[in-house]
């Protein structure tokens, strides 16, 4: 199956689980859903039947209310049933809205506290060198992060350590809660300042499926003894025509009857 | 209700010079280990614990701040430097990357002064490390006023902020023999855990009662008829010198010691504070605020055990700066200022 198609049954999961809640986050997964296809179907080594495997690429997300976006990625890639999508955000579901580790398969940080995960990455990818194990950590963390100090704790600390196992993936969609990013504290190129901490850094197009590819096999195979960074410059609701277009805010507003119109304007978009 | 009248903490000092004298200088350094009063003392009893422990348990790991030499963490990493990480000045980062660790099946020891984990990294401690329950060991230094560097260092409510915290164990040990056998302990139990330390020349205090730590448990090491002292870490020295000093008065102090503050060893305090007719008076190095007085206040109110109940502790107060002997003195946590209240407790 092509990533195009993984990308676009990402959006579709996503959408479902947004339907269920008139959960405004859709804006981000919609935009990082790119980033996530490539990251399930291209990059990462992972058994779906078995989560835990301890050869697995880890995958943490540190912006817990990007959970509607893993939760599809983690849908699409066998790792939870697609029928529980009817339960995103319910009582004692498995998929709360903001992701925690003990709830959900897959989700192997509980974020939502910004600037924490890149911290936890730097520590398990020396537990992973201290165990001779090859599996690489990602960080998916956002734009919005960058302002937490600790963040950059954690980026000093993985060039020290020479972390050439840690790849961090920040979505740049340039809105926080607030506002845009660029107006508050993430000012300024952002790849020159990681490579300033001594990361290899790549800026791309997080829309653009074959740029993306390019990006995650560069961050793979760099030769240098250094973490990596991709930073991803998405489009907020990416892929809904209309969404697209409104006031770009964290927290989108979707009117009820609004879901069936992107499921359908969707639909007519599916890739072959 | 009186509401106090806040205002910008200034200098109450007139200039103070040479010219005064240097016969009655004493320091502040907060490299000095706490006074230990004659006794016995053992060097780096963590340090040398940690080693010990890691001889077996190849999943122990160290990480500091930056204040491993402060926190005797150098032992561990001059004995096996390749399972030490320096974390940098970097609190946050120090206890995700322990969570990072813990997750890859470590069990890592990340130690800093107390100040710095309760406040500056709290939401690490909380988020990374206790919401998963992970095995992380916190273990800081400078617990209450065991420095005179003022309140940047002075450890005074890091039990209130600990205690709060859900999954997190939290001790107060009371010297050398003690801090040794809960390293172990600690290390033991698969869960989170916040150790108070004392570093450097740490006294001997517990050797002389044949006494073994156990996680959870309150342990009585001197029995008494007028005073019963439930007290943790180096409170419970204190305490017991205090209670040989009544001793020669002809008044009985028994010394309960609880060094876990969470959880705490409820059965055991209140099978003491039962006994009849006994002062009940919880002793602490730490504010009189949500730490082990409030603690047992709680356990005996909603167990229907209604005793004379007093606090010896830390004001509710940032701290003076100055020589420990004088903070002590002044704070009331000497032998003397605690025998002297207990004293005028008992004469009321």
């Amino acid at each position: 199956m092509s990533l195009a198609r993984r990308a676009w049954a990402i959006r579709r999961h996503a959408l479902l689980m947004g339907e269920v809640q008139g959960q405004g986050y859709i804006g981000q997964a919609l935009g990082v859903a790119d980033v996530l296809a490539v990251s399930y179907f291209h990059a990462m080594r992972y058994r779906a039947n078995d989560p835990e495997w301890e050869g697995r690429d880890r995958f943490y997300l540190s912006i817990g209310h990007y959970a509607i976006a893993l939760y599809a990625a983690l849908i699409e890639a066998g790792i939870l049933p697609e029928d529980e999508i009817a339960t995103y955000g319910m009582d004692d579901s498995r998929l709360p809205m903001s992701g925690m580790a003990a709830y959900t398969p897959g989700m192997e940080i509980t974020g939502g506290s910004l600037g924490h995960g890149l911290g936890i990455a730097v520590g398990a990818a020396l537990g992973l060198k201290r165990k001779a194990n090859p599996a690489f950590v990602y960080n998916l963390l956002s734009d919005g992060e960058l302002g937490e100090g600790s963040t950059w704790e954690a980026v000093m600390s993985a060039t020290q350590w020479k972390l050439d196992n840690l790849i961090a993936i920040v979505d740049f969609n340039n809105q926080q809660a607030d506002g845009p990013s660029r107006a508050a504290l993430a000012q300024g190129a952002e790849a020159p300042k990681w490579e300033a901490f001594g990361w290899f850094a790549q800026e791309v197009d997080g829309n653009d499926l074959a740029a993306l590819v390019t990006a995650f096999d560069a961050a793979k195979s760099h030769p240098n003894p250094a973490p990596r960074v991709i930073i991803c410059n998405t489009k907020m609701c990416q892929g809904i025509s209309f969404l697209e277009t409104r006031e770009q805010t964290h927290f989108i507003r979707v009117e009820a009857d609004e879901w069936s119109k992107a499921l359908a304007e969707h639909e007519g978009k599916k890739p072959r | 209700m009186t509401i106090p009248h806040h205002s910008r903490r200034k200098s109450k000092y007139e200039p103070r010079t040479a010219a005064h004298g240097t016969d009655a200088v004493r320091t502040s350094a907060m490299i000095a280990s706490l006074d230990a009063e004659g006794r016995e003392t053992i060097a780096a009893p963590f340090g040398h614990a940690l080693v010990d422990l890691a001889k077996t348990r190849t999943d122990i790991v160290g990480l500091s701040a930056d204040l491993s030499k402060y926190t005797d963490l150098h032992i561990f990493a001059q004995a096996y430097p390749d399972r030490f990480y320096q974390m940098g000045m970097a609190e946050g980062l120090l206890m995700s990357a322990a969570a990072g660790l813990a997750r890859e099946g470590f069990t890592p020891f990340a130690t800093t002064y107390a100040v710095f984990a309760a406040r500056r990294a709290y939401d690490f401690i909380a988020m990374a490390i206790a919401e998963e329950n992970l095995p992380v060991k916190i273990v800081c230094a400078l617990p209450g006023l065991t420095t005179g560097y003022g309140p940047s260092h002075q450890a005074t409510e890091d039990m209130a902020i600990m205690r709060a915290m859900p999954n997190m164990v939290v001790i107060d040990p009371c010297d050398a023999v003690e801090v040794a056998q809960a390293t172990h302990a600690i290390a033991a139990y698969n869960g989170p855990a916040y150790m108070r330390l004392l570093r450097g020349q740490v006294a001997n205090v517990l050797g002389a009662y044949n006494y073994t730590f156990e996680l959870g448990r309150a342990k009585l090491l001197r029995e008494g008829g007028d005073v019963l002292i439930i007290s943790s870490g180096i409170m419970t020295m204190r305490a017991l010198d205090a209670a040989k000093v009544l001793e020669k008065d002809g008044i009985g102090v028994a010394v309960l010691h609880s060094p876990t503050i969470k959880p705490l060893d409820q059965e055991t305090i209140l099978a003491e504070a039962r006994q009849n007719g006994r002062l009940v008076v919880v002793a602490e190095n730490h504010s009189v605020t949500g730490g082990l007085g409030d603690a047992v206040a709680k356990t005996l109110m909603t167990h229907d055990v209604f005793v004379s109940l007093r606090q010896i502790g830390l004001p509710d107060e940032f701290l003076d700066a100055g020589a420990l002997p004088t903070l002590h003195d002044q704070y009331g946590i000497t032998v003397e200022r605690i025998a002297d209240q207990l004293r005028r407790w008992l004469d009321q």
